[in-house]
């Protein structure tokens, strides 16, 4: 399928024949019985490592299987903080090299992702914030991450409707990062498709995978829905449901699978253009461009697949927000949804061989995972292709047996 | 909202009284095991997509310990017992063979 290219000439051109002639952005082929790799999930991860895969290294004899829709789990979910202030070295490498490429991808794919590098401030309300963002801001510095510790009067110019004494938690700072800012999740997921299946890949919706095969030790194939297909290699990138695709594959994870919810109010005029978020009273805010504000918040304290939220939870979420902007208190909530989350023992992503040869699993982005996108699949990307990848390296799930941590649970709280 | 009930008081609360303490009857690795054992007892979760055995806390009530039977694709829970022990109780066994025939059991 020849890719028609997006452009002005092509929308004034679709303009004067009725938006009849736009093709298909992605192909749904039949799947063939074999594939030079398969990577389980068609979600932004997926696609990206998939992407990755054609563009850096040729490989495009490759199917993405996905069990739902292209792009409904979490990528579909989330709240679309793109951000790489972390703390820890190969954090702060994986994520800047995911926002750096954030910032060209609309152009590289030909597919608008709407990238707003509208800034992030992450609000430092007690001592404790204040000393950590303070070094988080240090570590981002030798780190090349363009980051900088601000003060209250600074935080209120970037986002005047914020309550800097509030009752309880007064602004006491923040943490900026001025090319951090938000995407439409969507998009980043059907760019990536359109590039994959202009490619030649096979994008395969509604094929859930059932099964894993493997002979002495090396990955075969997988069975599906739709019939058993081969592969010499198998990326494994489904999020919440990896704990389930490993153990078709025969290992066990360091993973928990927990709830994570989100909502938008109604939309209303423009008046926030950063992202706030607000660790301590979690919670976490950006207005969309659609004028929603697009409120995020802390897990579910307990194991959940429901893909479902909880009152409770929104209580608290929109209580720390109207504390924290006093006008949001009469604005109506539009809609709510949930998220299941796979939440690693140091809150760092795995990505990594698998004792299967063969077969690899990109899994633990925890609440943070949107943000990574391009950056998780060209690591991915690489270790599948040459077994080794210097972006990934430290995030072999050996880690947790030799003890050799990415802690970010400390650095980052609870919003990621 | 979870339901739960704390075998040790008898209350019956919704579940902001109480908190998650992760996976019940984990096996603690000891002194001289090996590395993978303390991996294991730290970080390596069953997460199952359905029957989970699982501790809560019963935090703004009496302050103690039980474990809990519950459903991780429903949130149904299929009952509360105290901690002492190293596996869950017949009749917890029997609740939810009773609502889920085709589990697995108990590893």
């Amino acid at each position: 399928m020849a890719r028609k290219r997006y452009s002005v000439f092509a929308v004034a051109r679709e303009a004067l024949r009725g938006h009849t002639g736009w093709p298909r952005a992605w192909a749904s082929p039949e799947p063939r019985a074999r594939y030079e790799a398969i990577i389980i999930g068609a979600g932004g991860h997926g696609l990206a490592t998939a992407y990755y895969l054609g563009k850096n290294f040729g490989i495009t004899d490759v199917a993405v299987l996905e069990k739902g829709w292209l792009g409904g789990g979490n990528t579909g979910r989330n709240t679309t903080i793109i951000r790489s202030n972390y703390l820890q070295d190969p954090s702060a490498a994986i994520y800047e090299k995911a926002r750096s490429l954030y910032e060209t991808l609309s152009q590289e794919l030909n597919y608008n992702i709407m990238f707003s590098p509208r800034g992030v401030i992450m609000l430092a309300q007690t001592e404790h914030e204040v000393r950590g963002y303070t070094r988080t801001a240090h570590a981002n510095a030798l780190q090349g991450v363009a980051t900088e510790f601000i003060g209250p009067q600074r935080v209120k110019e970037l986002c005047p409707i914020i309550s800097l004494d509030g009752p309880r938690y007064p602004v006491l700072g923040g943490l900026w990062q001025s090319r951090a800012g938000t995407a439409r999740h969507d998009a980043v997921a059907w760019g990536y498709a359109r590039a994959c299946s202009d490619m030649g890949m096979h994008i395969i919706q509604k094929c859930e995978v059932t099964g894993i095969r493997s002979e002495g030790g090396r990955v075969t194939g997988v069975t599906t829905t739709r019939g058993d297909i081969g592969c010499d290699k198998l990326g494994v990138v489904v999020a919440g449901h990896s704990g389930r695709l490993a153990e078709m594959a025969g290992f066990r994870l360091p993973i928990e699978s927990i709830g994570l919810q989100a909502l938008v109010s109604e939309p209303v005029k423009p008046c926030m253009d950063v992202v706030v978020m607000a660790n301590t009273v979690h919670g976490y805010m950006s207005q969309s461009d659609k004028g929603e504000m697009v409120i995020g918040g802390g897990a579910d304290g307990f194991n959940n697949y429901t893909q479902r939220g909880s009152f409770h939870n929104i209580e608290q979420t929109v209580r720390a927000l109207v504390e924290t902007f006093p006008m949001i208190s009469r604005l109506k909530m539009l809609r709510q949804w949930g998220g299941v989350v796979d939440m690693t023992g140091d809150r760092s992503p795995i990505i990594s061989k698998t004792p299967l040869e063969g077969c690899y699993i990109n899994c633990g982005w925890g609440t943070g995972g949107f943000k990574a996108i391009p950056g998780s699949g060209w690591g991915m990307a690489e270790l599948m292709a040459r077994g080794h990848s210097p972006l990934t390296e430290a995030f072999g799930m050996e880690r947790f047996r030799e003890g050799r941590f990415i802690d970010e649970s400390v650095a980052a709280g609870v919003a990621h | 909202m979870l339901l739960l009930t704390c075998p040790n008081c008898g209350v019956t609360a919704e579940e902001s009284e109480f908190h998650q303490g992760g996976e019940a009857h984990l096996r603690r690795a000891g002194p001289g095991s090996p590395d993978d054992a303390f991996e294991g007892y730290l970080f390596t979760r069953r997460n199952p997509h359905g029957v989970h055995f699982e501790r809560w806390r019963h935090v703004f009530g009496c302050g103690k310990w039980f474990h809990a039977a519950r459903c991780t694709a429903t949130l149904e829970v299929f009952g509360t017992y105290p901690a002492q022990t190293t596996e869950p109780p017949a009749d917890i066994v029997a609740a939810i063979r009773a609502k889920r025939p085709d589990w697995e059991g108990f590893r």
